[in-house]
């Protein structure tokens, strides 16, 4: 390498670039942010911080004394079990062990742990062992414990669920049918979220992360706002984190709406008011990467959505920062240039509560 | 990654007082500037003693809220966390929960 800035592309290759391209990409990416979520571009002084994180010349970066944040996950712990499609370690022990071992070797200012599939509508049929080793877990754990699940409306779907298939309806033009099919998987969907919930609720469960919601679009955000308004109500000691799927709701349906707001086509800080209407206590603001284009771009893009959510949020927000998302490269094994820079600005300029 | 997320920008868990701090937002929807604060006046340091490690250490073992090495006999778990749900005036869900069984036992 050069005497350049040593970077990396969206999809993690290495590379190096020169000052004024870097600053470039960074106005280039706050402008398309603004552009896209019509909110306003960061500061010149804020550009200068980001160039200054991105241009250090240590291979990780922190923040300094007095600006740490709280980190929270979805069920990282799990990772030293599982395998690679997850990152992985595949080391032989036992779940309880791996969350210790976070809380105690790693640190870790909360965990979270759920089942393999990491999805509720399996979750709900193996729930009465998940109760007992949530239990077992929550009595030897001094962190905060969360169990986490996604949504995932695409399991009621057919071939995998009850529910005609929308991305099968809709290209044959069948689109009320699409519509109807995706409202009638949302509500069983939301029903699946509550019972889970309250039987995670009964052991002393501490937190439920709704992980990756809105994957399948704006029915499946529904659902889950639903499901966190209704738990927050019957269950209101159980910390509730909604945590997106991506910067923009999908609308495969396009007219789902909680409380009369449409909720296809929202931006991060337009979905953290949903978000705080429903009753979550903490929102994972999610923002896209895009693999062509350099982490300077990416950076700059995530971290104006993030400051922009924070300054809509009256709840916590920890933006989304594994694999693909809010600057992190999308390539299995992450960066630690990459990791230690997001975590640094989103700390710094996008004052995020929480990662 | 999340070890790289953690050093770079974690509060340390109970190294210090993260956990603490993670408590006021799942339990109060504190943001962090309030939650720090909150957390601060309770055991009576600076916000900037919450992550020095030099100040939390003998701090949490005198209140018996768990400390990150391993002491025999010294309160982790959720005889922790219950110290932890008095010393921040908030409901734990789990500690409830120990609460009305050992009530039951008498």
């Amino acid at each position: 390498m050069g005497d350049g800035v040593v970077t990396r592309l969206g999809d993690g290759e290495r590379i190096e670039l020169d000052a004024q391209t870097v600053r470039e990409d960074l106005l280039d990416g706050t402008r398309d942010a603004a552009k896209k979520g019509q909110i306003p571009e960061l500061e010149a002084s804020e550009l200068d911080q980001l160039f200054e994180i991105i241009a250090e010349p240590g291979r990780t970066v922190s923040v300094p004394p007095g600006e740490e944040l709280i980190v929270t996950d979805d069920a990282i712990a799990d990772g030293l079990v599982r395998g690679e499609a997850d990152g992985g370690a595949g080391v032989p022990m036992d779940r309880l062990a791996c969350l210790l071992g976070y809380e105690r070797g790693a640190a870790a200012d909360t965990a979270c742990t759920g089942l393999e599939d990491f999805s509720f509508k399996p979750t709900k049929a193996v729930i009465d062992s998940e109760m007992q080793a949530q239990y077992t877990r929550s009595l030897s754990m001094t962190i905060p414990l969360f169990y986490g699940a996604q949504p995932n409306l695409g399991l009621y779907l057919q071939p995998d669920g009850p529910f005609p298939n929308f991305a099968e309806l809709m290209p044959q033009g069948r689109i009320d049918e699409a519509c109807k099919a995706q409202e009638d998987a949302a509500e069983a969907l939301k029903d699946d979220m509550i019972f889970v919930g309250k039987r995670l609720n009964e052991i002393g469960c501490e937190g439920l992360n709704f992980d990756t919601a809105g994957s399948s679009g704006d029915a499946d955000f529904y659902a889950t706002l639903e499901a966190v308004r209704e738990l927050k109500k019957s269950c209101p000691n159980m910390s509730l984190i909604i945590g997106m799927a991506s910067e923009f709701v999908l609308g495969m349906h396009g007219k789902m709406t909680f409380d009369g707001k449409q909720l296809a086509g929202m931006y991060p800080h337009e979905q953290v008011k949903v978000v705080e209407d429903a009753g979550a206590d903490i929102f994972g603001a999610a923002v896209n990467v895009n693999t062509t284009k350099t982490t300077p771009w990416n950076l700059s893009r995530a971290t104006t959505f993030v400051k922009h959510t924070v300054q809509e949020a009256k709840i916590p927000v920890h933006p989304n920062v594994g694999m693909g998302v809010c600057g992190i490269p999308m390539i299995l094994e992450t960066p630690i240039d990459c990791v230690t820079r997001v975590a640094k600005a989103l700390a710094l300029i996008g004052n995020a509560d929480g990662l | 990654m999340p070890i790289a997320h953690i050093m770079a920008a974690g509060m340390g868990g109970m190294r210090t007082a993260g956990d603490l701090v993670a408590w006021m937002q799942m339990s109060k929807k504190m943001k962090l500037p309030e939650a720090k604060q909150y957390v601060a006046e309770k055991l009576g340091v600076s916000v900037l003693d919450l992550t020095n490690e030099d100040v939390m250490y003998p701090l949490r073992e005198e209140l018996g809220i768990g400390v990150v090495t391993a002491v025999a006999g010294g309160p982790k778990g959720i005889l922790a966390k219950a110290r932890i749900a008095k010393l921040l005036d908030i409901e734990i869900n789990s500690v409830n929960l120990f609460k009305e069984t050992v009530a039951a036992i008498g």
